[in-house]
């Protein structure tokens, strides 16, 4: 036997297994019409590839992965294309996404594939493309796309592969009337993914020991194989990925991280048969095992069930009795959601269809006050004080909550089933996380609009600063320049200052040598206007009368007055540029 | 077809907060049989009184807060803290006793508060306190154990009960008497094996205290029964009446004068073993968490030997649980436990910035 640990907490609600476990796997007729959600995984929906009035084969791609994490979707069975719309699809809020419907032919014929043989001669990156190709996202329940976890990347080398046949809610036999059924291929595929993965040490499936033909089924395909079936005592929830990895290693994912954080990677076995079927048979995933349970069905059974097949057809088929059912569970009654119509399909994580009786599953009693009596806290697989998460869940006290781990509460529900007060917990602690989360989102808004204001604030602020800084160095700059004119010109006297405001004023205007082009061109114009004087007189002389010449020989003298005081300012103005040049010598 | 929408969990255990209350009903019957047995009517005659004083004063403030009556009266919460508090008091207690105090444990402690799930407060206790602080002659007059009744002398029939309790009677000469505690407590200046000679409260006890010390062992077996049914964990009795073990025997002084008693006296005398599986384990008012209730029933434990030991009240359960109610929630902010995936655990005042 190998070693196992045993989580705290944890509930024995009744089984209710065996329902469905009379009849072998079966099959229903193919429905009318089959509705593929676009999203049916984690990550970012896949894209319509094909129009409205289409022809497809049953395996046909009908629709993109988009981005790193997401799916392919694949026509469940052959037909034409009737709509590409909104409808709704089983989600927990009852809303509607896009989805492809494909209204059958009924043929069911299969688009050219082929699969390969011997996987071991093919390199991992070429199987995983496979297996993201044919559309795979975990079944158990997440959706989480398949070949993004058998990439860990940068992360450290994986160690452990641990697949998941716990299968602890109640109700639910997909995965055991899988394993009793399909043990080779099942085994063939955790062949592949060791592969994949390099030969990981430790290979180990993880199940109850509530299914002994499950687990007889598996030992005779994993003789010499390197894989460990390990049971361990049935208790809800085991097969949570967190509680099957402590289960089985004694380790504890560190709160926040992934397995491969730890160097495990941890599988549905549902997964692993269809990763089989699409490695081997070429078969992308269109259909799953799917349990169809409860006391207000007359068949309960498993079927093979075409990913996109309306609840509504399965009901039909199992002698279901509308007046007689409580509610409609998609998943187990311990996680599952209820279905406000039954026209939704089935999708890629899908494990069962739970139509309980009123007596199986009566309506919820009213909610009495919480007595803090701690069986949810006996209850909690995490460690958690449900009681402590209620109470300040609806003060809304998000502090207190975030002390209390609300993050680390995987709603399993154990807490809400063993509450004597019946109150709704989970419901309190989604709610909860709902509200945090928008919190945070919104305090990243409000940081980021803060920053921005203050850093507007700082660069106000830091302008203002700089313009003060220049002011009072210009302020400066004229004061000194005062002083060191008035040091200049000595006694600092009123007029002495007028002049040096006049000079500064005329030095501004024009400069030296251009004072001293103006000089010359006086001295030129004043040189030429007494030559003119000169000649006008010496014309004169010659019969003009005695009064004519006087005038002009006035002229003649003015001219050349002007002369003798352009040539005296051209000596001024070379004899102070002098000094000023000797000056800034010195 | 249309389906309801309910969230999950779908399944749910067939526990219900009325089948817990009526289970911790069931398990004071061998007390209340113990008392009967040894202490006469009184203790039915105030269950009876003090349950329809509870009842009629919960459905009255109910009424008043304009609450569905019949829903909130079927939890057995109000019967259950008027049976304990009933237990509690002396039998043949004059009959407006009994229902002060139930009257106050209900509309003050309990209801006033927000009704169940919300008294920060034993009620049971709270109106116990009150009693014993306003009525303390009424509240100290107990009854002679079966065995130490004088020659001749037998507990008044129920006719002759309900005389003393409604119409004021006397009962007669020998029928009321001290409890081992408070004999004990009087005795000072005798060594514990003179009073053990002396008291016949002692001399002719098996082990603890003629009467008181099948009255414990009634409230152990039925506290036992809640164990084996989950209905509370170990945690807090196992707590506090280790503490209040393990206080006797630090202090137990070799029987000397000064001694305070021995563990045996301590454990199976006065409201022991009722308070440790019927009183702290009330979980509104208590500590949540398994570590948390360590410590909040270790506290009583230590209170109810400090107080009996040194205090001026023979004993103490009472005012040790309504403390510890104070305490509680500065208990639970410390004695978080750890949760998976996290290497230590935390305190619940921290903030996400600590973090």
């Amino acid at each position: 036997m190998t070693k196992t640990w045993v989580t705290p907490g944890g509930v024995h609600p009744p089984e209710n297994k065996h329902q469905s476990l009379t009849l072998p796997i079966g099959a229903l007729p193919i429905p009318e019409k089959l509705l593929v959600p676009l999203s049916q995984h984690i990550g970012a929906p896949a894209n319509a590839c094909v129009k409205v009035g289409q022809k497809v084969l049953k395996g046909q791609k009908i629709a993109d992965a988009t981005g790193s994490v997401s799916v392919p979707m694949h026509a469940p069975t052959s037909g034409t294309i009737s709509a590409i719309e909104d409808r709704p699809i089983a989600h927990s809020s009852g809303m509607s996404a896009p989805c492809i419907e494909i209204t059958s032919d009924g043929k069911d014929n299969w688009i050219d594939h082929e699969g390969i043989a011997d996987f071991e001669h093919s390199s991992p990156q070429a199987l995983t493309k496979i297996i993201a190709d044919a559309g795979i996202a975990g079944m158990g329940g997440a959706g989480f796309p398949s070949a993004i976890k058998l990439s860990p990347g940068h992360r450290r080398p994986i160690d452990t592969l641990i697949v998941n046949a716990t299968e602890c809610e109640p109700y639910i036999t997909a995965d055991d009337s899988a394993i009793r059924e399909r043990a080779a291929e099942i085994i063939e595929g955790i062949g592949i993914l060791s592969h994949i993965l390099g030969n990981p040490s430790n290979i180990l499936i993880g199940i109850e020991d509530n299914k002994p033909e499950a687990i007889a089924a598996l030992q005779p395909h994993v003789a010499d194989s390197g894989i460990s079936v390990v049971s361990f005592p049935t208790k809800y929830p085991s097969g949570g990925e967190k509680q099957l990895i402590y289960i089985l290693t004694g380790k504890e994912l560190a709160s926040g991280t992934l397995p491969a954080d730890a160097g495990m990677v941890c599988i549905n076995i549902g997964t692993t048969y269809a990763i089989k079927r699409a490695v081997v048979n070429g078969e992308p995933l269109i259909s799953r095992v799917t349990t169809m349970t409860g006391n207000a069905c007359g068949i309960n059974r498993n079927y093979e069930t075409l990913i996109g097949t309306p609840v509504s057809h399965m009901l039909t088929h199992s002698e279901f009795n509308e007046a007689a059912c409580s509610r409609l569970v998609m998943g187990g009654p311990m996680m599952g959601f209820s279905l406000t119509s039954a026209d939704v399909p089935v999708v890629k994580t899908t494990n069962c269809i739970l139509a309980p009786s009123y007596s199986e599953i009566p309506d919820d009693e009213p909610a009495q006050p919480c007595i803090r009596c701690g069986m949810c806290a006996e209850a909690c697989p995490a460690s958690l004080l449900p009681q402590q998460l209620f109470w300040y869940s609806q003060a809304e006290d998000h502090d207190r909550l975030e002390a209390h781990n609300l993050f680390d509460c995987i709603e399993c529900g154990a807490c809400s089933y063993v509450c004597p007060s019946n109150i709704p917990l989970v419901q309190h602690y989604r709610h909860s996380k709902g509200e945090i989360l928008k919190a945070r989102e919104e305090k990243v808004k409000s940081d980021h609009a803060r920053e921005r204001f203050e850093f507007h604030q700082q660069r106000m602020e830091q302008a203002e600063k700089d313009k003060e800084a220049k002011r009072a160095a210009r302020r400066e700059a004229a004061e000194k320049a005062k002083a060191s004119t008035a040091a200049a010109s000595g006694a600092g006297s009123a007029a002495d200052i007028i002049a040096a405001a006049q000079a500064r004023a005329a030095a501004k205007k024009v400069s030296p040598e251009q004072q001293q082009a103006k000089f010359e061109r006086s001295i030129a114009g004043a040189e030429m206007r007494v030559q003119m004087a000169t000649e006008k007189l010496a014309e004169a002389a010659a019969d003009q009368t005695d009064e004519q010449k006087n005038i002009l020989t006035a002229a003649l003298d003015g001219a050349k007055q002007k002369l003798e005081q352009a040539q005296a300012r051209l000596a001024d103005h070379i004899e102070q540029h002098k000094e000023l040049d000797s000056e800034q010598v010195k | 077809m249309a389906f309801k929408q309910i969230t999950s969990p779908h399944a749910h255990a067939a526990q219900n907060t009325t089948k817990v209350m009526q289970l911790v009903l069931w398990a004071t019957v061998p007390g209340l049989a113990a008392l009967t047995i040894q202490f006469g009517w009184g203790s039915l005659i105030n269950v009876v009184l003090a349950v329809v004083t509870a009842v009629i004063c919960e459905a009255a403030i109910i009424k008043l807060r304009k609450r569905p009556v019949a829903f909130y009266l079927r939890d057995y919460s109000a019967v259950v803290t008027a049976v304990l508090l009933a237990l509690a008091l002396p039998p043949l207690a004059p009959w407006w006793v009994v229902v002060v105090g139930s009257m106050f444990s209900i509309v003050i402690a309990k209801q006033i508060y927000g009704g169940l799930g919300y008294n920060p407060f034993n009620p049971a206790m709270v109106g116990y306190v009150v009693l014993l602080i306003s009525f303390p002659i009424q509240m100290t007059t107990w009854i002679t154990p079966l065995a130490l009744l004088p020659e001749g002398v037998s507990h008044p029939g129920v006719v002759e009960s309900l005389g003393i309790v409604f119409a004021g009677y006397s009962p007669a000469d020998g029928v009321t008497g001290a409890t081992p505690l408070d004999s004990f407590k009087h005795s000072s200046g005798l060594v514990v094996d003179q009073i053990y000679q002396n008291d016949p409260l002692f001399s002719q006890a098996a082990f603890a205290g003629v009467g008181w010390e099948w009255v414990n062992l009634g409230f152990l077996a039925g506290g036992i029964v809640l164990l084996a049914t989950r209905i509370f964990t170990w945690h807090g009795p196992v707590a506090m009446l280790a503490a209040i073990a393990l206080m006797s025997v630090i202090f137990w002084d070799g029987g000397s004068s000064e001694s305070p008693g021995s563990p045996l006296m301590h454990l199976f005398s006065g409201a022991s073993m009722m308070g440790a599986f019927f009183i702290l384990t009330d979980p509104v008012s208590s500590a949540v968490s398994n570590r948390g209730r360590l410590v909040y029933g270790a506290l009583i434990g230590v209170l109810v030997y400090i107080i009996r030991a040194w205090g001026n009240y023979p004993d103490a359960v009472a005012f040790a649980v309504l403390l510890a109610n104070f305490a509680a929630p500065f208990i639970d902010n410390y004695t978080l436990p750890r949760t998976y995936g996290h290497t230590d655990r935390r305190r619940a005042t921290e903030k996400e910035e600590d973090a």
